[in-house]
């Protein structure tokens, strides 16, 4: 009886200063974070233009998210948005995982290669976009003099004026910067893989083409999933790589939903209708995260335990 | 067939190394170029070199303004975020109590929010305060990013310890916190250095926020700067790419030093069996 009081009070007393600990960082993160993110949908329930400031902010209930439904370029934004993920998550994935495939056969060097893939995701992404704007540039750029070399061009090609051509060092640029960062994913996951299920694969007489599809794929299905979430999630909320390579031109041709809301908020000043697109941006996150997590059922607190 | 078993796997790292490295070759090549020949035929191997556009980079342009205010602000943000973080990942890992995986989903959820949904309400916030275009003003923000990022680092390498450590010294009689601040801590170093050098990488890249909040090149970090160079009459290739350069050597040779722990940090917290 004793024994159990004094284990019950141990138990409270690491529970308080649990507490303690976790207070401080947890407060930080509802301030800076979670009360913003209430601000931004009252926000979006407003009318506040602060070019305008006499038109005050009256509270317009849903206007500017019935704007957004009817605004052209509002779905313009989401369709490039798409288009960016949809086309980079899958290059990122089927390369990654040939490189994490590679890079998994035991050989000398591979701590160099390994540091040497880690270094584009490190990098700013802004420094990423302009090394591939330069290589893409009408005149100095180095693409379309190897293009002209190899005879497949007889001019330069003006890239980022054509609204197809300027995703190509868009999309480019995304997975020179992303595909290695998800080889390091899927490789961690490789190596958790027992030598010992190959083994018995080819035992059974397996090729190696029937052991990747048999043993490899689901064995790495955790690993694909956590590369599939973060880089989906990423490349939803696309900015600074375009902001910086084509400026979301030519016109609005490769605008994504996120630098479209940064304009309507800092360019137009327009903070109701531009806090209403962002209500939706991360309503939109959230439902593809929650997507992932319920459909594919990924734990990812699990992870590291 | 077999003769490829053996080398495919080294001719598509080969070919990946290649195409990874030259962009980076290519940028530092025309950074040393002279700017009416990067107009010419482009040639793989430099026919002369001179360092004009660093020159200019920082007589000219200032350039160690921005380097000065990213270094500022990702230092403070790292260094409140590690000392607090650490506190907050060491009871997420290591103490019992209710609700832990609550928070420690919550922030996991607080890592993958969109920038940009939170950029009106800070706006404005900072705009009331008389923030924006000051340290504080993008300090403030990156700790949205930064302190989510550091806890979940920590979480994950003070879980690797052996729980044998403090068990010891609490038999010894040493109160938690004691364990914590004598045993735990000196031993996470590696682990407490990572999470800081990822934090300060994180925030030494940052974009959105820095070009929401700043007004002029007073405060603007280094990604700003760089992406908001003008020239009169033609966009300054030759020193943009010198700024990249600069930007990148930093980060680049951190990652090459720590690339085993920032490695081991980057998967741990997210496959694992």
């Amino acid at each position: 009886m004793r024994d159990a009081d004094r284990t019950v009070g141990a138990e409270s007393r690491e529970a308080r200063l649990a507490w303690a600990f976790v207070l401080p960082a947890l407060a930080t993160i509802f301030l800076i974070a979670l009360f913003p993110l209430a601000w931004t949908v009252w926000e979006s329930l407003h009318v506040h233009d602060l070019r305008m400031p006499w038109r005050g902010q009256p509270f317009v209930w849903l206007a500017n998210y019935a704007e957004a439904m009817t605004d052209g370029r509002f779905w313009g934004a989401m369709l490039h948005t798409a288009i960016f993920t949809v086309g980079t998550v899958t290059l990122e994935l089927v390369l990654g995982l040939i490189l994490a495939l590679a890079l998994n056969r035991a050989y000398r060097g591979r701590g160099l290669v390994r540091a040497a893939v880690l270094v584009p995701w490190a990098i700013p992404t802004v420094v990423a976009a302009l090394l591939w704007r330069f290589m893409f540039d009408a005149q100095a750029g180095i693409a379309n003099a190897v293009l002209i070399d190899i005879g497949l061009m007889e001019r330069p090609f003006v890239w980022l004026i054509h609204a197809w051509a300027a995703w190509a060092p868009v999309i480019l640029a995304d997975v020179w910067k992303m595909t290695p960062f998800v080889a390091l994913l899927l490789l961690a996951g490789l190596q958790n893989i027992d030598d010992s299920l190959y083994e018995a694969a080819r035992i059974d007489g397996a090729g190696p083409w029937r052991q990747f599809i048999h043993v490899t794929l689901p064995l790495l299905k955790p690993a694909i999933l956590v590369a599939l979430i973060f880089r989906t999630l990423d490349a939803f909320r696309v900015f600074d790589l375009i902001y910086v390579l084509t400026g979301g031109g030519p016109g609005t041709s490769t605008e994504p939903i996120a630098l479209y809301t940064f304009n309507a908020l800092l360019q137009n000043l327009r903070f109701g209708y531009g806090s209403a697109l962002s209500v939706i941006v991360f309503v939109v996150t959230f439902g593809l995260a929650m997507f992932y997590i319920r459909v594919l059922d990924v734990d990812l607190t699990e992870a590291g335990e | 067939m077999r003769r490829l078993g053996r080398w495919g796997p080294v001719i598509v790292v080969g070919l990946l190394v290649l195409a990874i490295a030259f962009p980076f070759y290519w940028a530092v090549v025309s950074s040393l170029t002279p700017e009416a020949r990067l107009f010419e035929a482009p040639s793989l191997f430099p026919r002369q070199l001179v360092f004009d556009h660093y020159r200019a980079l920082f007589d000219e342009r200032n350039f160690w303004i921005p380097i000065r205010n990213s270094l500022i602000v990702a230092g403070n943000t790292t260094a409140f975020c590690v000392l607090v973080g650490s506190l907050c990942a060491y009871a997420l890992a290591r103490l019992q109590f209710r609700w832990k995986r609550p928070i420690l989903a919550f922030i996991l959820a607080v890592t993958m929010f969109p920038q940009i949904s939170i950029v009106s309400p800070l706006y404005l916030l900072l705009r009331a305060l008389g923030l924006i275009n000051t340290y504080p003003g993008l300090v403030l923000p990156y700790l949205t990013f930064a302190m989510p990022l550091t806890v979940w680092l920590l979480v994950s390498f003070f879980r690797q310890l052996p729980a044998e450590l403090e068990e010891a010294a609490m038999a010894d009689g040493a109160s938690r916190l004691r364990a914590f601040w004598e045993i735990i801590l000196p031993l996470s170093l590696p682990g407490l250095a990572t999470t800081a050098i990822l934090t300060l990488v994180y925030c030494w890249n940052e974009f959105l926020f820095a070009l929401s909040f700043t007004l002029g090149p007073e405060r603007q970090t280094v990604p700003v700067a760089i992406a908001l160079f003008r020239g009169q009459y033609q966009v300054p290739w030759g020193q943009i790419l010198a700024a990249a350069v600069v930007a990148t050597a930093p980060v680049a040779l951190l990652v090459l030093l720590f690339q085993r722990k920032i490695v081991q940090g980057l998967t741990a917290g997210t496959v694992k069996g």
